[in-house]
C-alpha cells in the first residue's frame, strides 16, 4: 500500500489509496467526511441498515494512524453524519475514537452536517485551519484568493472505462489550486468529478486521483468517461 | 372429468398437460358448476398465474361460457395496472372468481380485512405452476398459499402445470401441508407426436449463436408455414437474427419481433397481430415461452441451442395446437458444438425423457417479506406464524432458527450489535405477539412488495418520436455517442441520456453494435450436458450427425483425444506466443465463469502470468505466459475451500445477488418512479452495505439467504463442486503443439464473450495501468510530433 506523491501549495503531499492525504512535513494525516453514526441516522428513520459504519470506518482510520503516527490529525467536516451523532455513538466507537486523538492534536473542522458538534468528543473545532502555505477547510467557497486549499464535501468519485465497462471508483480532485479529498466513511457515496457542482470550481485541465484496490492512478480529465 | 370426479370429493389436483389443450379452463369447469346455483356470497375463486396478460386471457375465455349458459358469476381481474378505486371495490364487494398474479395476492393478503375477503373461498388455481415453483415468485405464492390455508381451510387448490421431469414436487408444493398424497395428480394423455427436424446444411460454422448460415432456409420454412414462431435465446440475437431476416424477406411477409427489452405497447402489438392471424412469423425470445395459446402456429424454429430438454418441449409445444396435426419444429444449430447438443435433445425427446432442476429451498428474504407483510394486516403470534410456513412445501424444511433469525431481521434489523434494538419494525407484547410499530410501515411494505427487482434499464427514446423500448444501464454504459447500435430491428445512433432516457436517431450503420443484454444466457443443463459427453464417448452414433460434425470429431481423436463420459480432459498447447489450458468441463457457461476466475487465481499463485480466460457451455479456456505442469494440481479439489470462499464473497456477482436480497427483505426499497434515488445509487449503497455487513455480522441472515442463492444461479458453485469431486483422479491431460480440432470454437469465442462483471472487479487495477499507458501517450506523440519537420 503505498501512496502517489503530489506537490501541493509547495507542500509535499501523498494521496494515499485509503483516500486520505498524508503531508509529511508536517506529520499531518488528512481525511475528509467520516459520517461517522450514519447508520443509526437512518435508522432513526427506520432503515435499518447494519449499525457498523462507525466501527469500519474507525477501524480504517486507525490502521492509517498506526502507520503513519501522525502528530495531527484534521477530519475537513461532516465528521459525523448529523448533530446527534456524538449521543448516539456506542461507547465502544466513543472510547475507540478517544484512543485515536490521544497523544496528537485532532483538529474537526466544522461540516455542514454535524456543526461544531464533534467538539463533544474533544479536539478543536474549527471553519478552516491554516497549515503552512494551506487553508484546510470542509467545503471550497469558489473564491480566487487562496493559492492552495484543501478541502472534501463533494465525496468526488470518476468514472473510467475498462474492457468496454464503466468503472467508478472514488478519487481525489486538484487542479493546482484546489485539493478535494475522497470520502473516508463506510457509507459515503459520491458525486461525479464532472458535476456542474464540481467543474464550477476547478480549472477545466484538472487532474484525479483515482482510488485503486492497492494503489493510486493518476489521471488527466481528458482521460475519464462524462457522466452518461 | 377426472378434475370434475376430484372436485366433487374436495380433492386438490395437480392437472399436467402438454401447452394448449385447454386445461386452464378444464381449471374452472368445477368452480363454475358450484357457482351456477347462485348461493354463493363472497370470493370463491382465486385464479393465479405468473403473466398479467395471462389473467387477461383467460379472463376473456371465461366470459364465453358464462354468458353463453347465462352464468350468474361475477369475474374480475386485479394485477398492478387494475385501478385503485376498482382494487378497493373488489375487497369489499369481491367477485365470485378473481383473476391475479403472486404479487397481488400478497398485497391483498397485507390488508386488515384479509380474513373476511378469503374467509369464502373455495378454490384456488395456480396456472403455469411449473414456471413458478422453485422461484422467489413462487415462494411467495406458497407462503400465500399458506395463508390462505389459515384463512380459508377447506379451500381446494388445483394445479396446472406444462410436463415436468419432477411432479411429486409438484405435487408436495401444491399440497396444504407439503404432502404429495394429499394431491390427485391428473396427467394428460400425449398429444401427436411431434415432428421435429434438424437443419440439414453442409456450411457449419465453428462458432457463433446466430445460425446466419441457415436463414436462407429458415426464410424458406416461414414461406412455406402458416405462422411461424423463430425462438432465440438472448435478445441479441433476436436482434440479429431479425435484421437478417428482413433482408431477405422479398417477398414482405410480415415478421415481427418480440424481447423483454421491447416497449410494454409494442409487445402487445405483436401479441395481437399474432392472435388476429396477421403474421407470418415472430422471432422471439423467452419472452414468448409463456402465455397466451395461439392455435394458428404450425412451425416452430429454434435457433441456436436448445440448453435444455424441458425448455425445447415447451417452446416446441407453442405450434400445432390444431388437433389435426402434430406440432413441427426445426432446429437450427449455431456451430457444431450446438449441433451435438441439438442432437442430444432430439433424442431426449425421442426417448420421453426431461430434465430440469427441482424446486429448492425457499429464500429467506422472501420469508422476510411474508412476514412484514403478516405483519401488516394484523398481530401474529409467531409459534402460530412458523407453523403455517412450514405448510409451505419451499418452507418445509425450515430450521426454528432461520425462522427466528429472520423475524428479528424483521423486527430490528437483527444485528450482533447491542444498542441498536431501540429501532423497530415490529414491536413484542408479553404472549409473543407481534404487532406492527407504525401504520408507516404497511405503506412502505405495500410500495415494495414483490421479489421481481429488475435490472437498472432506461428508456430508448427516438429523438422527436416514440419510446421504442427499454436497454440495461450497463450496455449503455458501454457506449459513446455517435455509436451504433441494432435494437427493435432498426440500425440506431447514440446521442445522449436525458436523466433516465436514452436519446437515439435512426441510421443506417455499417457495423452496428449490438445489445449484449444481460438476460437470456440461460446455461446448458446438466441434463443435455451429460447426453453430449455421452455422444462423444461413442463414435457408434455420430452417424446420427452431420458430415462437417464426422469429420470435426473424427480430427480431434486423431490430434487429440475426445473427452470421456465420466472423464475431464484438459488439452495444453502453445499460440502465438501464447500457452493455452483448455478443459472439457461441459458444466454450463456460469460454472465455467467461476471456473476460469479459479483457475486464473491459482495459475497467478504458481507463477504461470495467466493472461486472460473465456468461458463458454461446454469448455473453459485459460491463455497464460508459462505453461500449466501440474494441471490436475490446478484442479485440486481445494480450489473449492478458500478459493471459492475469497473469491465470492469478494466478487461483483455475489454483491449483485446481495442487492436483490436486500430488496425482497426489506433492508432497502426498491425503485419507484418519481421520488427515489437512481439505481445507480442503490448499486452502490448495497455494496457498502455489503462490505460492512461480511466483515462485522458474517452471520448475519441475509449474507448467510446471498449465500444460498449464489450456490445456484450466477455462481453456479453447486454444480462447479459436483464436476471436480466427480473428475478427481480422472483428468487426462494432453500435451499438444498447435490448438485441437475441439478447441477451435472456444478460441474463437475470445473478445466475443463480454467480459463478466465479476472478472471486471479482478481486472480493475490492471485496467486502469492500461489507461494510464493510453492517457500518456498522446504526449509522447505530440512530442514526437514536434521533432517532425513541418
Amino acid at each position: 500500500m503505498t501512496g502517489t506523491p503530489l506537490t501541493f501549495g509547495g507542500v509535499a503531499a501523498i494521496a494515499l489509496p485509503e483516500g486520505a492525504l498524508l503531508l509529511p512535513d508536517h506529520a499531518a494525516l488528512v481525511v475528509a467526511d467520516l459520517h461517522l453514526e450514519k447508520g443509526s441516522g437512518l435508522a432513526r428513520q427506520r432503515c435499518l441498515l447494519p449499525p457498523y459504519d462507525t466501527r469500519a470506518t474507525l477501524d480504517r482510520l486507525e490502521v492509517l494512524i498506526r502507520r503513519w503516527q501522525p502528530r495531527l490529525v484534521i477530519c475537513l467536516g461532516d465528521s459525523f453524519h448529523d448533530g446527534g451523532g456524538t449521543n448516539r455513538m456506542a461507547p465502544a466507537d466513543r472510547d475507540g475514537l478517544g484512543g485515536l486523538m490521544a497523544g496528537r492534536t485532532w483538529i474537526w473542522i466544522a461540516g455542514n452536517h454535524d456543526g461544531v458538534h464533534a467538539g463533544a468528543i474533544g479536539g478543536q473545532v474549527v471553519a478552516s485551519f491554516r497549515l503552512g502555505p494551506l487553508t484546510l477547510r470542509h467545503q471550497a467557497d469558489g473564491s480566487d484568493d487562496h493559492a492552495a486549499e484543501v478541502s472534501g464535501h463533494f465525496h468526488p468519485k470518476a468514472a473510467v472505462a475498462a474492457y468496454r465497462r464503466r468503472i467508478t471508483l472514488p478519487c481525489f480532485v486538484d487542479d493546482n489550486r484546489r485539493l478535494i479529498l475522497p470520502a473516508f466513511g463506510a457509507y459515503t457515496g459520491g458525486l461525479d468529478v464532472f458535476d456542474p457542482a464540481l467543474t464550477a470550481l476547478l480549472a477545466p485541465r484538472f487532474r484525479v486521483h483515482v482510488l485503486g484496490r492497492d494503489r493510486v492512478h493518476t489521471l488527466p480529465a481528458a482521460a475519464l468517461l462524462r457522466p452518461r | 372429468m377426472a378434475m370434475l370426479a376430484a372436485a366433487r370429493e374436495g380433492r386438490h389436483t395437480l392437472l399436467i398437460a402438454p401447452t394448449g389443450g385447454g386445461k386452464t379452463l378444464a381449471g374452472f369447469l368445477p368452480s363454475l358448476i358450484e357457482l351456477a346455483d347462485g348461493d354463493h356470497d363472497g370470493l370463491h375463486t382465486l385464479y393465479i398465474s405468473p403473466l398479467k396478460a395471462l389473467t387477461q386471457d383467460v379472463h376473456r375465455n371465461l366470459e364465453q361460457p358464462i354468458a353463453e349458459m347465462s352464468l350468474p358469476v361475477r369475474a374480475e381481474t386485479r394485477t398492478g395496472d387494475t385501478p385503485e378505486a376498482k382494487r378497493r371495490r373488489q375487497r369489499h364487494r369481491p367477485p365470485h372468481i378473481l383473476m391475479t398474479t403472486p404479487e397481488s395476492l400478497a398485497l391483498m393478503l397485507s390488508y386488515p380485512d384479509a380474513a373476511t375477503l378469503f374467509g369464502s373461498l373455495r378454490a384456488v388455481i395456480v396456472d403455469e405452476l411449473h414456471a413458478l415453483a422453485g422461484s422467489k415468485r413462487g415462494d411467495l405464492l406458497a407462503l400465500g398459499l399458506a395463508r390462505l390455508a389459515r384463512l380459508s381451510p377447506g379451500c381446494r387448490r388445483i394445479g396446472l402445470s406444462a410436463t415436468v421431469a419432477w411432479p411429486e414436487h409438484l405435487r408436495r408444493w401444491l399440497s396444504p401441508d407439503a404432502d404429495a398424497a394429499a394431491v390427485d395428480l391428473v396427467t394428460c394423455a400425449k398429444g401427436m407426436s411431434a415432428d421435429i427436424a434438424l437443419l440439414e446444411s453442409d456450411r457449419l460454422p465453428w462458432a457463433g449463436h446466430t445460425a446466419q448460415y441457415a436463414l436462407p432456409e429458415v426464410y424458406d420454412a416461414i414461406r412455406q408455414a402458416g405462422t411461424t414462431i423463430v425462438f432465440v435465446n438472448t435478445r441479441a440475437q433476436a436482434e440479429i437474427v431479425f435484421r437478417q431476416l428482413w433482408l431477405l424477406n422479398a417477398e414482405s411477409l410480415p415478421i415481427a419481433l418480440h424481447h423483454g427489452s421491447l416497449a410494454a405497447e409494442q409487445r402487445r402489438k405483436v401479441e395481437a397481430a399474432m392472435a388476429a392471424g396477421r403474421l407470418r412469423a415472430v422471432v422471439a425470445t423467452s419472452s414468448l415461452d409463456l402465455g397466451v395459446d395461439w392455435a394458428a402456429v404450425d412451425l416452430v424454429v429454434q435457433i441456436g441451442a436448445p440448453k435444455g430438454v424441458s425448455r425445447l418441449l415447451q417452446r416446441i409445444g407453442r405450434s400445432g395446437h390444431r388437433l389435426d396435426r402434430p406440432s413441427r419444429a426445426l432446429l437450427v444449430p449455431g456451430n457444431r458444438f450446438e449441433v451435438l447438443e441439438c442432437q442430444a435433445a432430439l433424442d431426449a425427446i425421442r426417448e420421453g425423457v426431461l430434465d430440469g432442476e427441482p424446486p429448492g429451498p425457499g429464500g429467506l428474504d422472501v420469508l422476510a417479506q411474508h412476514i412484514l407483510g403478516t405483519a401488516c394486516a394484523g398481530p401474529f403470534d409467531a409459534e402460530a406464524l412458523f407453523a403455517e410456513v412450514r405448510w409451505a412445501a419451499p418452507y418445509a424444511g425450515l430450521a426454528r432458527s432461520d425462522f427466528d433469525d429472520t423475524l428479528r431481521f424483521v423486527e430490528d434489523g437483527g444485528y450482533a450489535l447491542a444498542g441498536y434494538d431501540r429501532y423497530r419494525r415490529l414491536t413484542r407484547t408479553g404472549n409473543g405477539t407481534y404487532h406492527l410499530a407504525t401504520p408507516a410501515f404497511a405503506r412502505l411494505y405495500r410500495m415494495n412488495v414483490g421479489t421481481i427487482v429488475e435490472a437498472v434499464t432506461l428508456k430508448v427514446k427516438l429523438r422527436k418520436g416514440p419510446i421504442l423500448g427499454e436497454v440495461e444501464e450497463t450496455f449503455i454504459q458501454g457506449l459513446t455517442p455517435g455509436d451504433t447500435f441494432i435494437f427493435s430491428g432498426e440500425v440506431l445512433r447514440f446521442e445522449g441520456v436525458r436523466e433516465t432516457t436514452v436519446m437515439v436517431t435512426r441510421t443506417a450503420g455499417v457495423e452496428p453494435k449490438v445489445p449484449a443484454y444481460a438476460g437470456g444466457r440461460m446455461p446448458l443443463s446438466t441434463f443435455l450436458a451429460a447426453r453430449v459427453r455421452r455422444m462423444l464417448d461413442q463414435p457408434a452414433h455420430w452417424q446420427a450427425l452431420p458430415p462437417p460434425v464426422q469429420e470435426w470429431l473424427e480430427a480431434q481423436r486423431q490430434r487429440s483425444q475426445l473427452p470421456g463420459a465420466d472423464r475431464l480432459l484438459v488439452e495444453t498447447f502453445p499460440r502465438r506466443g501464447r500457452e493455452f489450458l483448455v478443459a472439457y468441463a461441459f458444466a454450463g457457461r456460469n460454472a465455467h465463469q467461476t471456473l476460469g476466475l479459479l483457475l486464473t487465481r491459482r495459475m497467478e499463485r504458481a507463477a504461470l502470468g495467466p493472461l486472460g480466460f473465456v468461458a463458454t457451455d461446454y469448455v473453459v479456456a485459460v491463455w497464460s505466459l508459462r505453461p500449466a505442469t501440474d494441471v490436475p494440481a490446478l484442479f485440486g479439489l481445494d480450489m473449492l475451500g478458500d478459493d471459492l470462499e475469497e473469491w465470492m464473497a469478494d466478487s461483483a456477482v455475489l454483491r449483485r445477488t446481495f442487492r436483490t436480497i436486500a430488496v425482497i427483505a426489506g433492508l432497502i426499497e426498491r425503485r419507484h418512479p418519481g421520488h427515489e434515488k437512481t439505481g445507480r445509487q442503490v448499486t452502490f449503497n448495497t455494496d457498502l452495505i455489503y462490505n460492512v455487513l461480511r466483515r462485522y455480522d458474517p452471520g448475519h441472515v441475509l449474507l448467510r439467504a446471498t449465500r444460498q442463492d449464489a450456490a445456484r444461479g450466477f455462481v453456479d458453485a453447486g454444480r462447479l463442486a459436483d464436476l471436480l469431486t466427480r473428475v478427481q483422479g480422472r483428468i487426462d491431460v494432453r500435451r499438444l503443439d498447435r490448438v485441437s480440432p475441439l478447441a477451435v470454437p472456444a478460441l474463437l469465442e475470445i473478445g466475443k464473450e463480454p467480459v463478466d462483471g465479476a472478472a471486471l472487479n479482478e481486472l480493475l487495477d490492471e485496467a486502469a495501468r492500461t489507461l494510464i499507458a493510453e492517457a500518456t501517450a498522446p504526449d509522447l506523440a505530440d512530442r514526437e510530433a514536434g521533432t517532425l519537420p513541418a
